[in-house]
């Protein structure tokens, strides 16, 4: 992974001195609360429900076991022992105090880690794929350029106040698990037809009150123009962008009202006077980069290990895990794992103190000290080898890091929702909670197989409801809490928004419709069918009215049948 | 007089800044005595007017840009100017960022570059980045702190052409 040298730290350290006295400056009355509100929201602290909440990056989700250990640390030193894995690879604490976070982005900065940038109208923390440089898929591995990305765009002095906040992703290709479509600049690693690498240029896309997904800018962009191209869209959209409405602010509003045709001639024609200029990138700066993601020294293991298969044949609850939990890897002998945030009873996403460093534990142990956050809420480890995996998954079980069936129905993405966060119109965590209980049992979330279920707590959409197979949004109906539900939503690829079905329902109803609409699938699907896969070929039609109880009441034993 | 800061000196400063209160029109509006600094509709309407001024009492062109600016249109005639300031109206409006950046990068300008408006102490920084020299801040003597928050960057800018990968060479 990447390593701080002088100037990164020097950076970093810099920040802080500046943070700490806009602090002291704001506290000493020499500051408006107005006038520190941007400062404040580019160091990741937002003032929420019981007061500030810090937002922690983790620069493409990726933490060295010491730098987990740390965030342990923070976490039970300056907040209550929980830290929440949000879906964009940030770390948020719910309970820090104004006057100590100066003192938490101090312990960060001697960890190579910061704050920066992780909220306010300004390039934000760059995302990738969990399985970055494992997958055996990919094209190439993205971290080195999201590392480039992360680099330039870090104190970018022109771009500090955009219209909106501006997501930046990487995908590896040819997939798409990084959800290009959903960022306001998507970059899908690609090779022409001669084999050079370079970028498709995917841009415009969004979730929050208006969701749109990315079109695409450019179809070849060659790994040279990185900068200079990403350069010429965020100027057309800081001179461009609306300004007069927040929810008409993001990229992707410019992009409609333009055209896409129209806005890439602009981004064309301002990326004319800036191409093949200094900061063009060289050959040296990307090996320099690319250097830090070499691979780590990888055992020549067989495809297949004997005790492995072993262990999977006779213990079935250890078969659960690794049918959802384990992924491939492009290394034999290797998997990726995912350490699950979702065990029942608990927020999704929420790690104690505890669970971190054993987290870290693990990582040293069975992988080479590297822990990746998903954009599942769930912590990954990205090298495991296949003969470990038995004992890891003892051991991440007694952490309560086993929870099998990710990617199924319980493996739910919720926003922190009206516990925490003072945007929100509903809460997400109970509802999540109450969902869970209702599919309890890896078997039932098995035999229902994968879907997306995403909960957000408001239009913001953090919990990135639209994408969700099922979705489900937080409103406010005369002071109570109710949710709207949507259905057809998905990721990667097939990106899709979801649709409403009907009206909102009270919270109390929300697992009994949940439920019927999978019960319809269960009804309707086909041998191998997905929930998607069947909603498409049947339509919305039977599932709203399954939802909504016009139909007779749908015996499970029947469906399952 | 008032005291901005100037090439990270605090220095006096003579120029006044005009704008158009709702009654007036850049046609007519009455042009203050001494060094005045001119919104671009005054600018195009009163060009002659003013480049009599300068003539006959020495009194140095100086304009100002809104966010809605477009510097291009005064790309030709930057050389006339001693003085170009971009105005802030709100410290969240960034487009004077991207304003400065063509004007320096782009068009070439290397006279004088005025930020006023919503900015100071912990804007400083980045607006020197993108070419600014001169700043109309509150508290100018405690203000002018906030130029040296940071001693490198990453990305090429006005003030530094080459970015950080450029600089150090092939290895760090």
């Amino acid at each position: 992974m990447y390593r701080y040298n002088e100037i990164d730290r020097r950076l970093v350290r810099e920040r802080v001195v500046q943070f700490r006295d806009q602090v002291r400056r704001h506290l000493a009355g020499e500051l408006s609360a107005d006038a520190f509100r941007p400062l404040r929201l580019q160091n990741g602290l937002y003032i929420e429900r019981h007061g500030p909440m810090l937002r922690i990056a983790v620069p493409y989700g990726q933490l060295s076991s010491k730098q987990l250990r740390t965030l342990a640390r923070i976490t039970r030193s300056y907040d209550r022992g929980v830290g929440h894995f949000s879906t964009r690879h940030n770390l948020q604490l719910n309970w820090v105090r104004l006057d100590q976070a100066p003192d938490i982005l101090a312990e960060l900065a001697k960890v190579d880690m910061h704050a920066i940038q992780t909220s306010g109208a300004c390039i934000r923390n760059v995302t990738t794929d969990p399985l970055a440089g494992v997958s055996p898929q990919e094209v190439a591995d993205p971290r080195p350029w999201a590392e480039i990305l992360r680099q330039w765009s870090t104190l970018h002095p022109e771009f500090a106040y955009l219209p909106r906040k501006f997501k930046v992703a990487f995908s590896g290709g040819p997939d798409d698990a990084a959800n290009l479509r959903i960022h306001d600049l998507g970059l899908q690693l690609v090779r022409s037809a001669a084999g050079e690498l370079g970028f498709r240029v995917l841009v415009g896309g969004g979730l929050g009150r208006t969701p749109i997904l990315a079109k695409a800018l450019r179809d070849f962009l060659p790994w040279r123009h990185l900068l200079t191209y990403t350069e010429a869209i965020l100027r057309i959209f800081n001179l461009h962008g609306r300004r007069d409405k927040l929810h008409k602010a993001r990229i992707k509003i410019l992009v409609e009202a333009l055209g896409v045709e129209e806005f890439a001639r602009q981004v064309e024609a301002e990326w004319a006077q800036l191409k093949d200029g200094p900061a063009t990138l060289t050959e040296a700066e990307a090996s320099r980069v690319a250097a830090h993601f070499e691979a780590p020294e990888y055992e020549t293991l067989p495809k297949l290990d004997a005790g492995f298969e072993f262990a999977r044949r006779h213990d079935r609850q250890f078969a659960a895990w690794v049918a959802h939990n384990v992924h491939e890897h492009r290394v034999p002998g290797y998997v990726a794992v995912t350490l699950s945030l979702k065990a029942p009873g608990r927020a999704p996403g929420d790690a104690t103190s505890e669970q971190m460093e054993a987290a870290a534990d693990l990582a040293e142990r069975f992988g080479f000290a590297e822990i990746r956050t998903t954009q599942t809420q769930n912590l990954l480890l990205p090298d495991v080898m296949k003969r470990d995996l038995f004992n890891l998954w003892q051991l991440a079980r007694n952490a309560g890091l086993a929870t099998p069936g990710a990617g199924l129905i319980n493996d739910i993405v919720a926003c922190p929702g009206g516990d925490y966060c003072s945007l929100a119109l509903a809460r997400s965590i109970p509802l999540a909670q109450a969902i869970q209980q209702r599919f309890a049992g890896i078997a039932v979330q098995q035999d229902i197989g994968a879907l997306r279920l995403n909960i957000s707590g408001c239009m913001n959409a953090c919990g990135h409801h639209h994408v969700g197979s099922i979705g489900v949004l937080g409103v406010d109906k005369h002071g109570a809490e109710f949710y709207q539900i949507t259905l057809g939503g998905a990721t990667g690829l097939e990106a899709a928004l979801g649709k409403v079905i009907g009206p909102a329902v009270a919270a109390a109803d929300v697992p009994g419709v949940i439920e019927r609409l999978v019960d319809n699938y269960r009804l309707c699907r086909r041998p191998r069918e997905r929930f998607i896969d069947t909603l498409q070929r049947v339509g919305p039609e039977s599932f709203q009215a399954a939802a909504y109880g016009n139909t007779p009441t749908i015996e499970r034993e029947a469906a399952n049948g | 007089m008032a005291k901005i800061i100037k090439n990270r000196e605090i220095v006096a400063d003579d120029w006044k800044t005009l704008t158009l209160a709702a009654n007036e029109t850049a046609e007519t509006v009455r042009l203050p005595f001494g060094p005045v600094l001119v919104p671009l509709a005054v600018w195009r309407a009163r060009k002659s007017d003013l480049i009599h001024r300068e003539w006959e009492h020495g009194h140095a062109l100086g304009i100002w840009l809104g966010p809605r600016d477009d510097p291009a249109d005064i790309a030709a005639e930057l050389d006339d100017f001693s003085v170009v300031a971009v105005h802030f109206p709100l410290a969240s409006d960034g487009r004077g960022y991207s304003i400065a950046t063509l004007l320096r990068s782009r068009y070439g300008y290397r006279g004088e570059l005025r930020a006023f408006g919503a900015v100071g102490h912990d804007q400083i920084h980045y607006l020197q980045r993108v070419g600014f020299d001169s700043y109309v801040v509150d508290a100018p003597e405690r203000a002018v702190a906030g130029l040296d928050d940071f001693s490198e960057s990453y990305q090429a800018a006005a003030n530094q052409p080459l970015p950080l990968f450029r600089r150090r060479g092939a290895v760090a």
